[in-house]
């Protein structure tokens, strides 16, 4: 009861309710924030994370390595797959499913790819009716691009001190001279 | 045609007219609140259907009817199916006594532009606003669920703190006017506004017909934050409906009372008397919309002490003070 023995503060109360109706007054006459969604759609922006892409290298084969890295990373364990091995050792996989009815699209995949072949990317309308149509397979998920990083190629920076000598590769400094730091 | 004949005729025309006037101008404020609710939240409200989304009304009506009509089936059967009606009838029952007009030469006579001039007008509409809110008390009781319980308890709560304050403020109103008569009441301010003599007993009045038809400061019988629908959670389809067109047809009523009693009735210049009349109660809906667009609701608790240490004192020293001003002007 203690606010109430105090007598009533009226005139600030009379002038909160007048400055609250001012501001609704206020805000009658100004332009909607929304779109008419169907009609009327927002640009996303790039970084706009919605449907998952599989995405190639500059040559055409598929980045993906079959690693289970996105997998692991998923919070709602929606992605699934099956290693396989090609010729020359590499890996790739067998198949590649995406449960969109579950993924909550939080990009946490993305980040973990260490060969940037899984992608978000801002295409949102993704309603089906069916709700297994929403189940993503590889051919679905995989598209011709090079997707947000046009230039990368895993397998031109990874393993390729074995092959080729250190230091002679793109965006590789030669070994330092160890000796040479001395003053 | 005999004199009786014709005054039936008449009299039905007028009762045709309100309802007709009243169920449509209801469902149309149903559509113009989501709209203006809408701008307020810098939105655009439902525009879909028909040209501005005027036939929204008309889509929702066809939705209400053709819902599910559930009964839970613990409920109280009848009350349950009465309780909607009760909500409603009163509210347009009240319009009976509102002159919504000055009266008009038809067939060669004088027709009043009211349903029933009531020498006791105003405590009709008194006793049908107390009874109005037993359509809340018993569909709540009815329903057999927590939620609609304490809803109607709330209802009943509310009632009881803001009636008082709402009988209390018009007692000046009959002061000036001299009857309980709503025609003798708009006669009296056919010069003067009461609203210029009694600006706080309008004050009072306007918080507690707020309160009276449950919108946003004092919805606290509905609450749909803390009581999911409140009084009509267990409603649906038309009944639902009916309790909805109900709480609008109130506020139509409840702005043409205050029209009557404070901002001189259908008195205006230039345009017609029932423009003028609509207007009013119009710009009082409009009000209402306003402030639901603005205000947070009030807690059980204070919505009490507005209404018994606030405005049921201020309405008391108000009667005393016109009353000692009207016995001084009648010495002079």
């Amino acid at each position: 009861m203690a606010p109430f023995t105090k007598p009533m503060p009226i005139f600030n109360d009379l002038k909160a309710l007048a400055t609250g109706l001012f501001v609704t007054w206020k805000h009658i006459f100004r332009r909607p924030v929304t779109v008419e969604y169907p009609d009327a759609k927002r640009t996303p922006y790039p970084r706009y994370r919605a449907r998952i892409v599989l995405t190639r290298d500059p040559d055409g084969g598929e980045r993906c390595v079959a690693c289970y890295l996105c997998s692991a990373a998923c919070p709602v364990d929606c992605i699934s797959m099956e290693a396989a091995e090609g010729e020359g050792g590499r890996r790739y996989a067998r198949w590649f499913r995406i449960n969109f009815s579950r993924c909550i699209f939080c990009g946490l995949c993305a980040e973990a790819c260490p060969t940037l072949a899984i992608q978000m990317t801002p295409d949102y309308e993704i309603c089906e009716r069916d709700v297994m149509e929403l189940v993503y397979e590889k051919e679905d998920l995989l598209i011709d691009g090079c997707g947000k990083d046009p230039e990368y190629n895993f397998y031109r920076h990874a393993g390729i001190g074995v092959v080729n000598p250190r230091g002679g590769n793109p965006d590789e400094e030669p070994p330092v001279d160890v000796r040479g730091l001395m003053p | 045609m005999t004199d009786l004949t014709l005054d039936i005729t008449i009299h039905l025309a007028k009762i045709a007219l309100i309802f007709f006037v009243v169920l449509t101008l209801a469902a149309y404020l149903v559509f113009a609140e989501r709209r203006l609710l809408a701008w307020i939240q810098d939105r655009k409200g439902p525009n879909r259907v028909g040209p501005f989304g005027l036939l929204q009304p008309l889509a929702d009506l066809i939705k209400l009817l053709t819902k599910e009509d559930f009964r839970p089936p613990q409920a109280d059967k009848w009350l349950f199916y009465l309780a909607p009606a009760m909500a409603a009838i009163p509210a347009i029952l009240t319009f009976a006594v509102i002159p919504f007009g000055a009266p008009v030469r038809l067939l060669g006579r004088e027709v009043p532009l009211q349903v029933a001039d009531l020498n006791v007008g105003l405590l009709f509409f008194m006793a049908l606003s107390s009874i109005a809110v037993y359509g809340v008390a018993l569909g709540g009781w009815a329903s057999n669920s927590k939620y609609a319980l304490l809803g109607s308890i709330r209802g009943l709560a509310q009632l009881i703190s803001y009636e008082l304050s709402m009988g209390l403020s018009l007692v000046p109103t009959v002061m000036l006017a001299g009857s309980l008569r709503l025609s003798e009441i708009v006669a009296a301010q056919k010069g003067v506004w009461f609203i210029v003599y009694q600006p706080l007993a309008f004050a009072i009045f306007l918080v507690s017909i707020a309160a009276e038809c449950k919108r946003i400061p004092f919805d606290i019988p509905e609450a749909e934050g803390e009581l999911v629908a409140g009084f009509h959670t267990e409603y649906s389809g038309m009944r639902f409906g009916l309790f909805f067109v109900g709480e609008y047809i109130n506020i139509i009523v409840l702005g043409g009372l205050a029209t009557t009693f404070f901002l001189g009735g259908w008195h205006g210049p230039l345009l017609p008397s029932f423009v003028w009349f609509v207007a009013k109660t119009l710009a009082f809906a409009f009000f209402f919309i306003w402030m639901r667009g603005t205000l947070p609701r009030l807690r059980y608790d204070q919505l009490m002490h507005l209404g018994w240490k606030v405005l049921t004192p201020l309405a008391l020293v108000n009667i005393l003070a016109t009353g000692w001003w009207l016995m001084i002007r009648e010495l002079r």
